[in-house]
């Protein structure tokens, strides 16, 4: 499904603030797999993400979806395959276009020169009453004036409304307030769960981690340094994960946000 | 009676010819979020070559002559900031300077042209009106026709797919991309769209004045943003758009009517930009300082404070 072939990429190359954030990180994820993703700030797991997405070259290796190369294209080419979530709601909806407009571009139904008909409006109420947040209603209203949790459901429907092949989630409940936050994760489970989409999801929150999806990543300086998945991950804990951290970085986790939860 | 008509209609003329300028902007500057600067000589470009279309004798066919002209400079332009890594604002910049010597190539080096023996589109309308109860009346009618053209054209792009990407071109730019469009393109295709309704302004404004001069565009989009932006206070955001796209003209009329007005009271001619240029300062940083007055008063509140804490203390 999406195949990494030892990918590296170094920021500002040649100058004291060189960083390799990826570095030689080779990962195979299977159709439907639900993978979280964990490491301390820095790890490089949005750099991944990015990597995926197309927001920078690669310095070195492939990204395959589904058997095609897909390293040389341009991020707005890969976008129709590929779903993404951010921390910030903000990123996701433009807030001067209202609820409409912002599906009716995220659908992409139609040529240049389509707008929005009856039919797609009625499709587009449908999908928002599933959100169960009164957004249906408030359709002409614009995306500015949503609260955080709702511009972040509202995104979700938009990045999954055609299919994506990949769902990436980048800590897409971190800035939510932890009911909104909960309600939030769980429409992207439905979501996930209905669609069968093929998912990552970062998160700092050890515990979701191992609750959400069939497989853990624990990423360290652009490598991935533990995989898990299947028996030995349904015994894991959260202070097994610690302890693993220590074990094959060297050094111990010392990130608050990862350890609560 | 008559003296405040003619005012009036004065004001009515000129704000119509330039509120398809004002149009241009609302495009780039409130969809799109794009400063262009290359207004002034795009609106010149459009004058020069309507002008020289109709002293060759083909006044329709300037139009859209002048329209094409106005969409290649504003591709120059998008494409110098979305493909060759010029910041925005200065593409704009360099694309007027440069179109100072492209106006005067058209011209053929010479910086004025009279059309007082021109057919223009307003002598043609002239001609049709004769005889029908709107006689005399063809300045208004072709630049109201125009205007309104403008407005339908306008109202219905923007509800468009495409329409729609470029107005989230100007909002978020991010999501653009995750909706597999490139900004790189609805970035063109705005500033194409945009230019080509500044030319088509100077190129009517032109005609109907029956002179070109290579300074006919200078300050243009200080006029056009100020008009902009006393529309805007017309009708704001929130409001739907074809009451926006109104609003443009509307403040594009206020302010030619005030200008007219100013110069009954004796201002001087010259004071046209200053006028402009006080307009859009006040409309821009009002909403700054709006912003900033509870913290004005907080602090000119606390110093009070102390102060009578002070007297009390003596």
């Amino acid at each position: 499904m999406l195949r990494l072939n030892d990918i590296s990429k170094t920021f500002y190359p040649g100058t004291v603030n060189a960083s390799l954030a990826l570095d030689g990180l080779t990962l195979h994820i299977k159709k439907g797999d639900f993978v979280s993703i964990i490491g301390a700030n820095g790890a490089g797991k949005s750099t991944l993400f990015n990597a995926i997405c197309g927001s920078f070259y690669l310095d070195r290796g492939q990204v395959l979806l589904d058997g095609r190369d897909i390293t040389m294209l341009p991020e707005h080419r890969r976008a129709h395959q590929i779903g993404r979530l951010f921390q910030d709601p903000m990123r996701g909806t433009a807030p001067d276009m209202s609820i409409e407009e912002n599906l009716a571009l995220a659908a992409g139904l139609g040529g240049w020169l389509s707008h929005v008909s009856a039919h797609d409006r009625k499709a587009f109420r449908d999908r928002l009453a599933l959100l169960d947040m009164g957004l249906e209603d408030r359709m002409s209203q614009p995306v500015g004036l949503l609260s955080g949790g709702q511009r972040q459901a509202l995104t979700l429907l938009m990045a999954t409304y055609q299919t994506p092949k990949l769902l990436l989630l980048d800590e897409h409940t971190a800035a939510l307030d932890p009911g909104t936050a909960e309600k939030v994760l769980n429409l992207t489970k439905d979501i996930v769960e209905k669609n069968d989409l093929t998912c990552l999801m970062i998160t700092h929150n050890m515990q979701s981690a191992l609750d959400l999806g069939n497989r853990t990543l624990m990423m360290d300086r652009g490598k991935v340094i533990y995989d898990v998945s299947g028996e030995e991950r349904a015994k894991l804990t959260v202070s097994d994960l610690t302890e693993k951290f220590h074990e094959r970085s060297g050094r111990a986790l010392n990130n608050d946000r990862m350890l609560l939860g | 009676m008559d003296k405040i008509l003619t005012l009036g209609q004065t004001a009515l003329e000129l704000g119509l010819v330039n509120s398809l300028t004002v149009l241009a902007l609302f495009l780039s500057y409130s969809m799109l979020n794009v400063c262009d600067l290359s207004t002034d000589g795009c609106f010149t470009l459009g004058s020069a070559v309507g002008a020289i279309v109709a002293i060759a004798g083909h006044p329709w066919l300037s139009l859209p002559a002048a329209m094409l002209a106005g969409a290649l400079s504003g591709f120059v332009t998008a494409t110098l900031q979305t493909r060759m890594g010029v910041q925005s604002l200065l593409a704009g910049i360099v694309v007027n300077t440069g179109l100072y010597s492209v106006n005067m190539a058209i011209t053929g080096n010479k910086p004025t042209l009279t059309m007082n023996k021109t057919p223009t589109v307003f002598v043609f309308a002239k001609d049709l009106l004769k005889g029908t109860p709107l006689q005399g009346q063809q300045t208004l009618l072709v630049l109201l026709i125009a205007v309104a053209l403008a407005i339908v054209f306008l109202r219905l792009f923007l509800r468009t797919k495409l329409g729609l990407a470029i107005r989230a071109t100007g909002s978020n730019a991010d999501m653009v991309r995750s909706s597999s469009i490139d900004p790189t393109f609805t970035t063109t295709v705005g500033l194409c769209l945009s230019n080509m309704l500044t030319a088509l302004s100077g190129c009517l404004m032109a005609q109907q004045q029956k002179s070109y001069d290579i300074n006919k565009g200078s300050g243009m989009l200080t006029v056009a943003l100020a008009s902009l932006l006393i529309g805007g206070v017309i009708f704001n955001k929130d409001k739907r758009m074809t009451l926006r796209l109104i609003g443009t003209v509307i403040g594009a009329f206020l302010f030619r009517l005030v200008y007219t007005l100013a110069l009954r009271f004796n201002m001087p001619a010259f004071m046209l930009k200053a006028v402009s240029s006080v307009i859009v300062i006040i409309a821009l940083s009002g909403s700054y300082f709006k912003d900033q007055i509870p913290f004005l008063m907080k602090r000119l509140g606390l110093r009070g404070k102390g102060g009578t804490s002070n007297a009390q203390a003596q």
